[in-house]
Protein backbone atom coordinates (compact mmCIF):
# COMPACT_ATOMS: atom_id res chain seq x y z
CA UNK A 1 0.00 0.00 0.00
CA UNK A 2 1.47 3.41 -0.92
CA UNK A 3 2.23 5.88 1.89
CA UNK A 4 -0.59 8.35 2.38
CA UNK A 5 0.45 12.01 2.51
CA UNK A 6 -1.74 13.83 5.00
CA UNK A 7 -1.87 17.61 5.54
CA UNK A 8 -0.03 18.85 8.62
CA UNK A 9 -3.28 19.32 10.54
CA UNK A 10 -3.93 15.58 10.29
CA UNK A 11 -0.31 14.54 10.84
CA UNK A 12 -0.98 12.61 14.05
CA UNK A 13 -4.28 11.09 12.96
CA UNK A 14 -4.33 7.40 12.23
CA UNK A 15 -4.96 6.87 8.48
CA UNK A 16 -8.15 5.14 7.42
CA UNK A 17 -7.01 1.95 5.77
CA UNK A 18 -10.40 0.41 5.14
CA UNK A 19 -14.09 1.06 5.67
CA UNK A 20 -17.04 -1.25 6.08
CA UNK A 21 -20.17 -0.11 4.21
CA UNK A 22 -22.79 -2.80 4.75
CA UNK A 23 -25.74 -2.75 2.38
CA UNK A 24 -29.02 -4.63 2.22
CA UNK A 25 -31.71 -4.44 -0.42
CA UNK A 26 -34.97 -6.39 -0.30
CA UNK A 27 -36.66 -7.71 -3.44
CA UNK A 28 -39.98 -9.32 -4.21
CA UNK A 29 -39.10 -12.10 -6.59
CA UNK A 30 -41.57 -12.90 -9.37
CA UNK A 31 -41.82 -16.56 -10.32
CA UNK A 32 -43.42 -15.72 -13.64
CA UNK A 33 -46.14 -17.47 -15.61
CA UNK A 34 -44.33 -20.72 -16.46
CA UNK A 35 -42.92 -21.35 -13.00
CA UNK A 36 -46.25 -20.38 -11.41
CA UNK A 37 -47.98 -23.09 -13.43
CA UNK A 38 -45.30 -25.59 -12.39
CA UNK A 39 -45.61 -24.67 -8.71
CA UNK A 40 -49.42 -24.88 -8.84
CA UNK A 41 -48.96 -28.45 -10.05
CA UNK A 42 -46.72 -29.17 -7.10
CA UNK A 43 -49.52 -28.11 -4.72
CA UNK A 44 -51.56 -30.96 -6.27
CA UNK A 45 -48.58 -33.34 -5.97
CA UNK A 46 -48.17 -33.32 -9.75
CA UNK A 47 -44.92 -32.64 -11.58
CA UNK A 48 -45.88 -30.63 -14.66
CA UNK A 49 -43.43 -30.23 -17.52
CA UNK A 50 -43.91 -27.67 -20.28
CA UNK A 51 -43.05 -27.52 -23.96
CA UNK A 52 -43.24 -24.97 -26.75
CA UNK A 53 -44.77 -27.34 -29.30
CA UNK A 54 -45.69 -31.05 -29.33
CA UNK A 55 -42.30 -32.03 -30.79
CA UNK A 56 -40.02 -29.86 -28.68
CA UNK A 57 -38.37 -30.62 -25.38
CA UNK A 58 -40.30 -31.05 -22.14
CA UNK A 59 -38.80 -28.79 -19.50
CA UNK A 60 -39.09 -29.51 -15.78
CA UNK A 61 -39.25 -27.02 -14.24
CA UNK A 62 -40.01 -24.57 -17.04
CA UNK A 63 -38.66 -21.06 -16.51
CA UNK A 64 -40.50 -19.20 -19.23
CA UNK A 65 -38.62 -19.83 -22.48
CA UNK A 66 -37.50 -22.89 -24.41
CA UNK A 67 -33.83 -21.94 -24.86
CA UNK A 68 -33.55 -23.96 -28.07
CA UNK A 69 -36.44 -22.21 -29.75
CA UNK A 70 -36.61 -18.90 -27.91
CA UNK A 71 -40.30 -19.52 -27.40
CA UNK A 72 -42.79 -19.66 -24.55
CA UNK A 73 -43.82 -23.11 -23.29
CA UNK A 74 -47.63 -23.11 -23.10
CA UNK A 75 -48.15 -26.89 -23.44
CA UNK A 76 -48.33 -28.70 -20.10
CA UNK A 77 -47.31 -32.36 -19.79
CA UNK A 78 -47.45 -34.25 -16.52
CA UNK A 79 -44.24 -36.25 -16.16
CA UNK A 80 -43.58 -39.29 -13.99
CA UNK A 81 -42.56 -39.06 -10.35
CA UNK A 82 -39.99 -41.75 -11.11
CA UNK A 83 -36.72 -41.10 -12.87
CA UNK A 84 -33.05 -41.90 -13.32
CA UNK A 85 -30.01 -40.38 -11.65
CA UNK A 86 -27.88 -38.75 -14.38
CA UNK A 87 -25.23 -37.39 -11.99
CA UNK A 88 -24.73 -36.81 -8.29
CA UNK A 89 -22.37 -35.49 -5.68
CA UNK A 90 -21.88 -36.38 -2.03
CA UNK A 91 -21.93 -33.34 0.25
CA UNK A 92 -19.61 -33.57 3.25
CA UNK A 93 -19.80 -29.92 4.33
CA UNK A 94 -22.41 -28.37 6.61
CA UNK A 95 -23.67 -25.26 4.84
CA UNK A 96 -25.09 -22.36 6.82
CA UNK A 97 -28.86 -22.68 7.07
CA UNK A 98 -28.93 -26.32 5.99
CA UNK A 99 -30.64 -28.76 8.29
CA UNK A 100 -29.29 -31.75 6.41
CA UNK A 101 -27.30 -34.43 8.17
CA UNK A 102 -23.99 -34.98 6.41
CA UNK A 103 -23.00 -36.75 4.33
CA UNK A 104 -25.96 -36.39 1.98
CA UNK A 105 -26.37 -36.70 -1.78
CA UNK A 106 -27.47 -34.07 -4.29
CA UNK A 107 -28.39 -35.52 -7.64
CA UNK A 108 -29.58 -34.63 -11.10
CA UNK A 109 -32.67 -36.72 -11.78
CA UNK A 110 -34.20 -37.18 -15.24
CA UNK A 111 -37.88 -37.86 -14.61
CA UNK A 112 -39.51 -40.23 -17.10
CA UNK A 113 -41.09 -38.06 -19.78
CA UNK A 114 -38.87 -35.03 -19.14
CA UNK A 115 -35.98 -33.67 -21.24
CA UNK A 116 -34.35 -31.74 -18.45
CA UNK A 117 -33.16 -33.18 -15.15
CA UNK A 118 -34.11 -31.60 -11.87
CA UNK A 119 -31.75 -31.29 -8.93
CA UNK A 120 -32.87 -32.88 -5.70
CA UNK A 121 -31.73 -34.94 -2.71
CA UNK A 122 -31.31 -38.71 -2.60
CA UNK A 123 -32.14 -40.33 0.74
CA UNK A 124 -33.04 -43.73 2.21
CA UNK A 125 -29.79 -45.18 0.81
CA UNK A 126 -26.21 -44.76 2.07
CA UNK A 127 -24.46 -41.97 0.16
CA UNK A 128 -21.73 -44.29 -1.08
CA UNK A 129 -24.26 -46.51 -2.83
CA UNK A 130 -25.80 -43.78 -5.02
CA UNK A 131 -24.85 -44.26 -8.68
CA UNK A 132 -25.58 -42.94 -12.17
CA UNK A 133 -28.39 -44.93 -13.73
CA UNK A 134 -30.10 -45.64 -10.41
CA UNK A 135 -33.91 -45.47 -10.55
CA UNK A 136 -35.49 -43.22 -7.92
CA UNK A 137 -38.94 -41.95 -6.94
CA UNK A 138 -40.26 -38.81 -5.28
CA UNK A 139 -41.10 -38.82 -1.58
CA UNK A 140 -43.62 -36.08 -0.76
CA UNK A 141 -44.19 -34.25 2.48
CA UNK A 142 -47.41 -34.99 4.37
CA UNK A 143 -50.43 -33.58 2.50
CA UNK A 144 -50.98 -30.87 5.11
CA UNK A 145 -47.47 -29.52 4.47
CA UNK A 146 -47.62 -29.33 0.66
CA UNK A 147 -46.71 -25.82 -0.54
CA UNK A 148 -45.86 -24.27 -3.92
CA UNK A 149 -42.17 -25.18 -3.62
CA UNK A 150 -40.02 -28.04 -4.86
CA UNK A 151 -39.27 -28.67 -1.19
CA UNK A 152 -42.73 -30.24 -1.02
CA UNK A 153 -40.84 -33.23 -2.40
CA UNK A 154 -38.69 -34.14 0.60
CA UNK A 155 -36.24 -36.20 -1.42
CA UNK A 156 -36.00 -39.07 -3.88
CA UNK A 157 -35.37 -42.67 -2.86
CA UNK A 158 -34.42 -45.83 -4.79
CA UNK A 159 -37.30 -47.71 -6.39
CA UNK A 160 -35.41 -51.01 -6.38
CA UNK A 161 -35.80 -51.37 -10.16
CA UNK A 162 -32.73 -52.45 -12.16
CA UNK A 163 -30.47 -49.54 -13.14
CA UNK A 164 -31.12 -47.86 -16.47
CA UNK A 165 -27.86 -48.65 -18.25
CA UNK A 166 -28.92 -46.49 -21.19
CA UNK A 167 -29.28 -43.43 -19.02
CA UNK A 168 -29.18 -40.35 -21.17
CA UNK A 169 -27.76 -37.06 -20.22
CA UNK A 170 -30.12 -34.14 -20.83
CA UNK A 171 -29.91 -33.03 -24.42
CA UNK A 172 -28.34 -36.14 -25.85
CA UNK A 173 -31.26 -37.26 -27.95
CA UNK A 174 -31.60 -34.01 -29.82
CA UNK A 175 -27.91 -33.45 -29.77
CA UNK A 176 -27.37 -30.55 -27.42
CA UNK A 177 -25.58 -32.47 -24.69
CA UNK A 178 -22.36 -34.32 -24.27
CA UNK A 179 -23.61 -37.80 -25.05
CA UNK A 180 -23.79 -40.72 -22.67
CA UNK A 181 -21.11 -41.29 -20.13
CA UNK A 182 -21.94 -44.76 -18.85
CA UNK A 183 -19.75 -47.30 -17.15
CA UNK A 184 -16.82 -44.93 -17.14
CA UNK A 185 -16.73 -44.77 -20.95
CA UNK A 186 -16.51 -41.29 -22.40
CA UNK A 187 -18.71 -40.24 -25.31
CA UNK A 188 -16.94 -40.21 -28.66
CA UNK A 189 -19.47 -38.36 -30.72
CA UNK A 190 -21.15 -35.03 -30.25
CA UNK A 191 -24.26 -34.11 -32.15
CA UNK A 192 -24.84 -30.45 -32.91
CA UNK A 193 -28.17 -29.88 -34.53
CA UNK A 194 -30.13 -26.69 -35.00
CA UNK A 195 -33.55 -27.41 -33.46
CA UNK A 196 -35.24 -24.75 -35.59
CA UNK A 197 -33.87 -25.68 -39.02
CA UNK A 198 -32.80 -29.31 -38.53
CA UNK A 199 -29.37 -28.46 -39.93
CA UNK A 200 -26.29 -30.02 -38.45
CA UNK A 201 -25.00 -33.50 -37.71
CA UNK A 202 -22.47 -35.38 -35.67
CA UNK A 203 -18.93 -34.38 -34.94
CA UNK A 204 -15.96 -36.01 -33.27
CA UNK A 205 -16.03 -35.29 -29.56
CA UNK A 206 -12.71 -33.83 -28.55
CA UNK A 207 -12.61 -35.73 -25.28
CA UNK A 208 -10.76 -32.99 -23.40
CA UNK A 209 -13.23 -30.30 -24.43
CA UNK B 1 -16.98 3.56 -41.95
CA UNK B 2 -19.40 0.81 -42.86
CA UNK B 3 -23.06 1.79 -43.35
CA UNK B 4 -25.02 0.36 -40.43
CA UNK B 5 -28.75 0.94 -39.96
CA UNK B 6 -31.50 0.31 -37.47
CA UNK B 7 -33.96 -1.82 -39.46
CA UNK B 8 -36.48 -2.73 -36.78
CA UNK B 9 -37.54 -1.67 -33.32
CA UNK B 10 -40.00 -3.13 -30.84
CA UNK B 11 -40.92 -2.39 -27.26
CA UNK B 12 -43.33 -3.78 -24.71
CA UNK B 13 -45.96 -1.51 -23.16
CA UNK B 14 -44.39 0.41 -20.27
CA UNK B 15 -46.05 -0.54 -16.99
CA UNK B 16 -45.45 0.30 -13.35
CA UNK B 17 -45.27 -3.38 -12.58
CA UNK B 18 -45.51 -6.62 -14.54
CA UNK B 19 -46.04 -9.03 -11.64
CA UNK B 20 -47.40 -11.91 -13.71
CA UNK B 21 -44.25 -12.39 -15.79
CA UNK B 22 -40.58 -12.93 -15.04
CA UNK B 23 -37.90 -11.09 -17.01
CA UNK B 24 -37.53 -13.55 -19.88
CA UNK B 25 -41.30 -13.77 -20.31
CA UNK B 26 -41.58 -9.97 -20.38
CA UNK B 27 -38.70 -9.65 -22.85
CA UNK B 28 -39.67 -12.35 -25.35
CA UNK B 29 -42.46 -10.44 -27.16
CA UNK B 30 -40.10 -7.52 -27.86
CA UNK B 31 -37.40 -9.81 -29.29
CA UNK B 32 -39.91 -11.77 -31.37
CA UNK B 33 -41.54 -8.57 -32.65
CA UNK B 34 -38.24 -6.98 -33.69
CA UNK B 35 -37.16 -10.11 -35.59
CA UNK B 36 -40.58 -10.76 -37.16
CA UNK B 37 -40.86 -7.21 -38.52
CA UNK B 38 -37.89 -7.92 -40.81
CA UNK B 39 -38.74 -11.59 -41.40
CA UNK B 40 -35.71 -12.86 -39.50
CA UNK B 41 -34.94 -15.53 -36.90
CA UNK B 42 -31.99 -15.83 -34.58
CA UNK B 43 -30.34 -17.91 -37.32
CA UNK B 44 -30.12 -14.75 -39.44
CA UNK B 45 -28.40 -12.77 -36.68
CA UNK B 46 -24.59 -12.48 -36.55
CA UNK B 47 -24.23 -11.03 -33.07
CA UNK B 48 -26.52 -10.55 -30.10
CA UNK B 49 -25.89 -7.97 -27.39
CA UNK B 50 -28.05 -7.04 -24.41
CA UNK B 51 -28.23 -4.48 -21.62
CA UNK B 52 -29.62 -5.09 -18.13
CA UNK B 53 -28.50 -5.11 -14.52
CA UNK B 54 -28.55 -7.69 -11.75
CA UNK B 55 -29.20 -4.95 -9.18
CA UNK B 56 -32.76 -4.53 -10.45
CA UNK B 57 -33.52 -8.24 -10.63
CA UNK B 58 -31.78 -8.94 -7.32
CA UNK B 59 -30.28 -12.03 -8.95
CA UNK B 60 -26.70 -12.79 -9.92
CA UNK B 61 -26.06 -13.34 -13.66
CA UNK B 62 -29.74 -12.65 -14.33
CA UNK B 63 -29.03 -11.91 -18.00
CA UNK B 64 -28.05 -15.55 -18.60
CA UNK B 65 -31.61 -16.81 -18.15
CA UNK B 66 -33.11 -14.01 -20.24
CA UNK B 67 -30.85 -15.01 -23.13
CA UNK B 68 -33.20 -17.98 -23.48
CA UNK B 69 -35.58 -15.51 -25.16
CA UNK B 70 -33.55 -15.61 -28.38
CA UNK B 71 -33.00 -19.39 -28.59
CA UNK B 72 -29.21 -19.37 -28.31
CA UNK B 73 -28.60 -22.85 -29.73
CA UNK B 74 -26.39 -23.86 -31.55
CA UNK B 75 -24.12 -21.47 -29.61
CA UNK B 76 -24.34 -17.87 -30.78
CA UNK B 77 -21.97 -14.92 -30.67
CA UNK B 78 -23.27 -12.98 -27.74
CA UNK B 79 -22.34 -10.26 -25.28
CA UNK B 80 -23.93 -8.30 -22.45
CA UNK B 81 -23.38 -4.90 -20.90
CA UNK B 82 -24.36 -3.99 -17.36
CA UNK B 83 -25.61 -0.73 -18.84
CA UNK B 84 -28.47 0.69 -20.84
CA UNK B 85 -29.13 -1.18 -24.08
CA UNK B 86 -27.91 1.89 -26.00
CA UNK B 87 -24.40 0.86 -24.99
CA UNK B 88 -25.15 -2.70 -26.10
CA UNK B 89 -26.12 -1.19 -29.45
CA UNK B 90 -22.78 0.64 -29.49
CA UNK B 91 -20.93 -2.63 -28.94
CA UNK B 92 -22.93 -4.27 -31.74
CA UNK B 93 -22.18 -1.30 -34.02
CA UNK B 94 -18.45 -1.70 -33.34
CA UNK B 95 -18.71 -5.43 -34.05
CA UNK B 96 -20.51 -4.71 -37.34
CA UNK B 97 -17.80 -2.21 -38.27
CA UNK B 98 -15.26 -5.04 -38.14
CA UNK B 99 -16.99 -6.45 -41.21
CA UNK B 100 -17.27 -10.10 -40.14
CA UNK B 101 -21.04 -10.01 -39.74
CA UNK B 102 -23.93 -8.15 -41.36
CA UNK B 103 -26.65 -8.28 -38.71
CA UNK B 104 -27.03 -7.81 -34.97
CA UNK B 105 -29.81 -8.11 -32.43
CA UNK B 106 -29.77 -5.71 -29.49
CA UNK B 107 -32.17 -5.90 -26.60
CA UNK B 108 -32.63 -4.45 -23.14
CA UNK B 109 -35.05 -4.94 -20.31
CA UNK B 110 -35.67 -4.12 -16.70
CA UNK B 111 -38.13 -4.88 -14.02
CA UNK B 112 -37.70 -2.14 -11.47
CA UNK B 113 -40.74 -3.25 -9.51
CA UNK B 114 -39.10 -6.07 -7.45
CA UNK B 115 -37.01 -3.59 -5.41
CA UNK B 116 -37.06 -0.02 -4.11
CA UNK B 117 -35.65 1.69 -7.21
CA UNK B 118 -34.27 4.95 -5.74
CA UNK B 119 -32.49 2.87 -3.08
CA UNK B 120 -31.25 0.28 -5.59
CA UNK B 121 -29.73 3.09 -7.67
CA UNK B 122 -27.62 4.23 -4.71
CA UNK B 123 -25.46 1.18 -5.40
CA UNK B 124 -24.07 2.84 -8.54
CA UNK B 125 -22.55 5.66 -6.48
CA UNK B 126 -18.94 5.86 -5.31
CA UNK B 127 -18.92 3.05 -2.74
CA UNK B 128 -16.55 4.74 -0.22
CA UNK B 129 -17.92 8.23 0.33
CA UNK B 130 -21.36 8.60 -1.31
CA UNK B 131 -22.87 5.12 -1.46
CA UNK B 132 -22.90 4.74 2.35
CA UNK B 133 -25.05 7.89 2.55
CA UNK B 134 -27.75 6.10 0.51
CA UNK B 135 -28.27 9.27 -1.50
CA UNK B 136 -31.28 8.29 -3.59
CA UNK B 137 -31.58 9.04 -7.30
CA UNK B 138 -34.43 11.54 -6.97
CA UNK B 139 -32.63 13.56 -4.29
CA UNK B 140 -29.50 13.72 -6.42
CA UNK B 141 -31.54 14.89 -9.40
CA UNK B 142 -33.07 17.54 -7.14
CA UNK B 143 -29.57 18.76 -6.23
CA UNK B 144 -28.88 19.14 -9.91
CA UNK B 145 -32.17 20.94 -10.56
CA UNK B 146 -31.44 23.32 -7.69
CA UNK B 147 -28.01 24.09 -9.15
CA UNK B 148 -29.54 24.76 -12.54
CA UNK B 149 -32.21 27.11 -11.17
CA UNK B 150 -29.71 28.90 -8.94
CA UNK B 151 -27.36 29.45 -11.90
CA UNK B 152 -30.13 31.39 -13.65
CA UNK B 153 -30.02 29.09 -16.69
CA UNK B 154 -33.56 27.78 -16.16
CA UNK B 155 -36.64 28.29 -14.03
CA UNK B 156 -39.25 26.00 -12.55
CA UNK B 157 -41.58 27.36 -15.23
CA UNK B 158 -39.16 26.16 -17.94
CA UNK B 159 -39.18 22.72 -16.34
CA UNK B 160 -42.98 22.80 -16.17
CA UNK B 161 -43.16 23.37 -19.93
CA UNK B 162 -41.06 20.24 -20.48
CA UNK B 163 -43.38 18.28 -18.18
CA UNK B 164 -46.58 19.47 -19.86
CA UNK B 165 -45.31 18.95 -23.41
CA UNK B 166 -43.83 15.48 -22.73
CA UNK B 167 -46.93 14.02 -21.10
CA UNK B 168 -49.13 15.52 -23.80
CA UNK B 169 -46.97 14.08 -26.60
CA UNK B 170 -47.15 10.74 -24.80
CA UNK B 171 -50.88 10.65 -25.56
CA UNK B 172 -49.83 9.66 -29.09
CA UNK B 173 -47.52 6.90 -27.81
CA UNK B 174 -49.52 3.70 -27.16
CA UNK B 175 -46.57 2.23 -25.20
CA UNK B 176 -46.37 5.17 -22.78
CA UNK B 177 -47.02 4.79 -19.08
CA UNK B 178 -47.82 8.40 -18.10
CA UNK B 179 -49.75 10.50 -20.60
CA UNK B 180 -52.13 13.39 -20.04
CA UNK B 181 -53.00 16.89 -21.16
CA UNK B 182 -52.37 19.21 -18.22
CA UNK B 183 -50.96 22.71 -18.45
CA UNK B 184 -47.63 23.86 -17.05
CA UNK B 185 -49.59 26.06 -14.64
CA UNK B 186 -51.44 23.03 -13.31
CA UNK B 187 -48.12 21.30 -12.77
CA UNK B 188 -46.66 24.30 -10.93
CA UNK B 189 -49.70 24.29 -8.65
CA UNK B 190 -48.79 20.84 -7.33
CA UNK B 191 -46.69 20.31 -4.20
CA UNK B 192 -42.99 19.72 -4.19
CA UNK B 193 -41.93 16.08 -4.03
CA UNK B 194 -38.25 16.60 -3.31
CA UNK B 195 -37.81 20.33 -3.87
CA UNK B 196 -37.36 21.82 -6.35
CA UNK B 197 -38.77 18.73 -8.08
CA UNK B 198 -42.48 18.05 -8.17
CA UNK B 199 -43.71 14.54 -8.82
CA UNK B 200 -44.45 15.53 -12.40
CA UNK B 201 -40.79 16.46 -12.92
CA UNK B 202 -39.80 12.87 -12.15
CA UNK B 203 -39.98 9.80 -14.38
CA UNK B 204 -42.30 6.89 -13.66
CA UNK B 205 -40.91 3.63 -12.33
CA UNK B 206 -41.29 1.22 -15.22
CA UNK B 207 -41.07 -2.47 -16.09
CA UNK B 208 -40.40 -2.97 -19.78
CA UNK B 209 -38.24 -4.27 -22.58
CA UNK B 210 -37.14 -3.27 -26.07
CA UNK B 211 -35.26 -4.75 -29.01
CA UNK B 212 -33.58 -3.45 -32.15
CA UNK B 213 -32.16 -5.19 -35.21
CA UNK B 214 -29.12 -3.63 -36.89
CA UNK B 215 -27.99 -4.48 -40.40
CA UNK B 216 -25.18 -3.39 -42.69
CA UNK B 217 -25.40 -1.96 -46.21
CA UNK B 218 -27.27 -4.08 -48.72
CA UNK B 219 -28.74 -6.37 -46.07
CA UNK B 220 -30.42 -3.33 -44.53
CA UNK B 221 -31.62 -2.11 -47.93
CA UNK B 222 -33.06 -5.55 -48.76
CA UNK B 223 -35.05 -5.68 -45.52
CA UNK B 224 -36.63 -2.22 -45.27
CA UNK B 225 -37.52 0.56 -47.67
CA UNK B 226 -35.84 3.28 -45.69
CA UNK B 227 -33.15 2.13 -43.26
CA UNK B 228 -32.26 4.55 -40.46
CA UNK B 229 -28.51 4.82 -40.99
CA UNK B 230 -26.27 5.43 -37.99
CA UNK B 231 -24.16 8.35 -39.20
CA UNK B 232 -22.40 8.94 -35.92
CA UNK B 233 -22.29 7.42 -32.44
CA UNK B 234 -20.15 8.32 -29.46
CA UNK B 235 -20.25 8.01 -25.69
CA UNK B 236 -18.45 9.81 -22.89
CA UNK B 237 -18.43 9.78 -19.11
CA UNK B 238 -18.20 12.50 -16.46
CA UNK B 239 -16.29 11.98 -13.18
CA UNK B 240 -17.97 9.74 -10.61
CA UNK B 241 -17.56 12.37 -7.87
CA UNK B 242 -20.55 14.67 -8.12
CA UNK B 243 -18.53 17.45 -6.48
CA UNK B 244 -16.05 17.41 -9.36
CA UNK B 245 -18.76 18.29 -11.87
CA UNK B 246 -20.66 21.41 -12.78
CA UNK B 247 -24.09 19.80 -12.55
CA UNK B 248 -25.69 22.55 -14.63
CA UNK B 249 -23.95 21.40 -17.80
CA UNK B 250 -23.27 18.01 -19.36
CA UNK B 251 -19.75 18.13 -20.74
CA UNK B 252 -19.74 14.44 -21.65
CA UNK B 253 -22.91 14.90 -23.71
CA UNK B 254 -21.44 17.95 -25.43
CA UNK B 255 -18.31 16.06 -26.50
CA UNK B 256 -20.29 12.97 -27.55
CA UNK B 257 -22.60 15.14 -29.68
CA UNK B 258 -19.64 16.85 -31.30
CA UNK B 259 -17.90 13.53 -32.08
CA UNK B 260 -21.13 12.01 -33.39
CA UNK B 261 -21.46 14.91 -35.81
CA UNK B 262 -24.78 16.35 -34.67
CA UNK B 263 -23.88 19.77 -36.14
CA UNK B 264 -23.07 18.34 -39.58
CA UNK B 265 -26.66 18.72 -40.77
CA UNK B 266 -30.16 19.82 -39.94
CA UNK B 267 -31.78 17.98 -37.03
CA UNK B 268 -35.51 17.27 -37.42
CA UNK B 269 -36.16 15.38 -34.20
CA UNK B 270 -34.30 14.50 -31.03
CA UNK B 271 -35.15 11.86 -28.49
CA UNK B 272 -33.35 12.79 -25.29
CA UNK B 273 -33.06 10.39 -22.37
CA UNK B 274 -33.85 12.96 -19.70
CA UNK B 275 -35.50 11.16 -16.78
CA UNK B 276 -36.03 14.47 -14.94
CA UNK B 277 -37.53 17.55 -16.58
CA UNK B 278 -34.57 19.88 -15.92
CA UNK B 279 -32.21 17.37 -17.56
CA UNK B 280 -33.84 17.94 -20.95
CA UNK B 281 -32.88 21.61 -20.68
CA UNK B 282 -29.27 20.69 -19.86
CA UNK B 283 -29.10 18.17 -22.71
CA UNK B 284 -30.67 20.50 -25.27
CA UNK B 285 -27.96 23.02 -24.49
CA UNK B 286 -25.15 20.44 -24.48
CA UNK B 287 -26.14 18.91 -27.82
CA UNK B 288 -26.77 22.32 -29.35
CA UNK B 289 -30.36 21.76 -30.44
CA UNK B 290 -32.32 24.73 -31.74
CA UNK B 291 -35.94 25.56 -30.95
CA UNK B 292 -36.98 24.17 -34.35
CA UNK B 293 -36.09 20.61 -33.29
CA UNK B 294 -39.00 18.43 -32.16
CA UNK B 295 -37.81 17.06 -28.84
CA UNK B 296 -39.17 13.78 -27.48
CA UNK B 297 -42.24 13.33 -29.70
CA UNK B 298 -42.68 9.95 -27.93
CA UNK B 299 -43.01 11.68 -24.56
CA UNK B 300 -39.48 10.65 -23.59
CA UNK B 301 -38.39 9.24 -20.27
CA UNK B 302 -41.01 11.31 -18.43
CA UNK B 303 -43.63 9.09 -20.11
CA UNK B 304 -41.86 5.75 -19.63
CA UNK B 305 -38.50 5.04 -18.06
CA UNK B 306 -37.63 1.36 -17.97
CA UNK B 307 -34.12 1.29 -16.55
CA UNK B 308 -31.39 0.02 -18.91
CA UNK B 309 -33.96 0.24 -21.71
CA UNK B 310 -35.13 3.86 -22.05
CA UNK B 311 -31.87 4.87 -23.78
CA UNK B 312 -32.19 2.13 -26.39
CA UNK B 313 -35.83 3.14 -26.88
CA UNK B 314 -34.70 6.68 -27.75
CA UNK B 315 -32.68 5.25 -30.66
CA UNK B 316 -35.64 3.12 -31.71
CA UNK B 317 -38.05 6.06 -31.58
CA UNK B 318 -35.83 8.19 -33.82
CA UNK B 319 -35.17 5.30 -36.22
CA UNK B 320 -38.89 4.55 -36.54
CA UNK B 321 -39.66 8.17 -37.48
CA UNK B 322 -36.89 8.17 -40.08
CA UNK B 323 -37.98 4.87 -41.59
CA UNK B 324 -41.61 5.96 -41.85
CA UNK B 325 -40.66 9.28 -43.42
CA UNK B 326 -41.68 11.59 -40.57
CA UNK B 327 -38.09 12.80 -40.26
CA UNK B 328 -34.92 12.77 -42.34
CA UNK B 329 -32.28 13.23 -39.67
CA UNK B 330 -32.47 12.84 -35.93
CA UNK B 331 -30.49 12.63 -32.71
CA UNK B 332 -30.94 9.98 -30.04
CA UNK B 333 -29.38 10.38 -26.61
CA UNK B 334 -29.02 7.87 -23.80
CA UNK B 335 -27.86 8.40 -20.25
CA UNK B 336 -26.81 6.29 -17.32
CA UNK B 337 -25.76 6.96 -13.75
CA UNK B 338 -26.69 9.82 -11.41
CA UNK B 339 -27.26 13.33 -12.75
CA UNK B 340 -26.44 12.48 -16.39
CA UNK B 341 -23.09 10.89 -15.56
CA UNK B 342 -22.60 8.84 -18.74
CA UNK B 343 -23.98 9.89 -22.09
CA UNK B 344 -24.26 8.40 -25.54
CA UNK B 345 -25.29 10.31 -28.65
CA UNK B 346 -26.37 8.73 -31.94
CA UNK B 347 -27.09 10.54 -35.19
CA UNK B 348 -29.50 8.73 -37.51
CA UNK B 349 -30.39 9.60 -41.08
CA UNK B 350 -32.57 8.31 -43.89
CA UNK B 351 -31.68 8.24 -47.58
CA UNK B 352 -32.92 11.26 -49.49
Amino acid sequence: MPEIQLPASLADVEPVRSVRTPAQLDYTFTAGDATTRFLKGITQKKIIGQQANPDSRVYVPARGADPELGAATPIEVEVAQVGTVTSFCVVNLQFYGSGMEIPYTSALIMLDGADLSIMHLIQEIPADQVRIGMRVEAVWRDDADIEPTLESIKWFRPTGEPDDVNVRIPGEIRGTGLGSWVGGVAPTELTVRNPRTGEGGTAEFGGEG
Amino acid sequence: MRDIAVISFAQTPARRSVPELNEVEMLMPAVHDALTQVDMTIDDIGFTCSGSTDYLAGTAFSFVSTLDAVGPWPPIQESHVEMDGAWALYEAWVKLQLGEIDTALVYAYAKSSPGDLPMVLTRQLDPITVGPLWADSVSLAALQARSLIDSGKATEADMAEVVARSRKDALNNPKAQLAWDRSAEDHLATDYHIAPLRKGDCPPITDGAAAIVLAAGDVARSKVKRPAWIRGIDHRVDPIHLGLRDLTVSESTRIAAEKAGVADGKVDIAELHAPFSHQELILKEAIGLGDDVAINPSGGALAANAMMTAGLIRIGEVATRISNGEADRGVAHATSGPCLQQNLVTVLEGDA
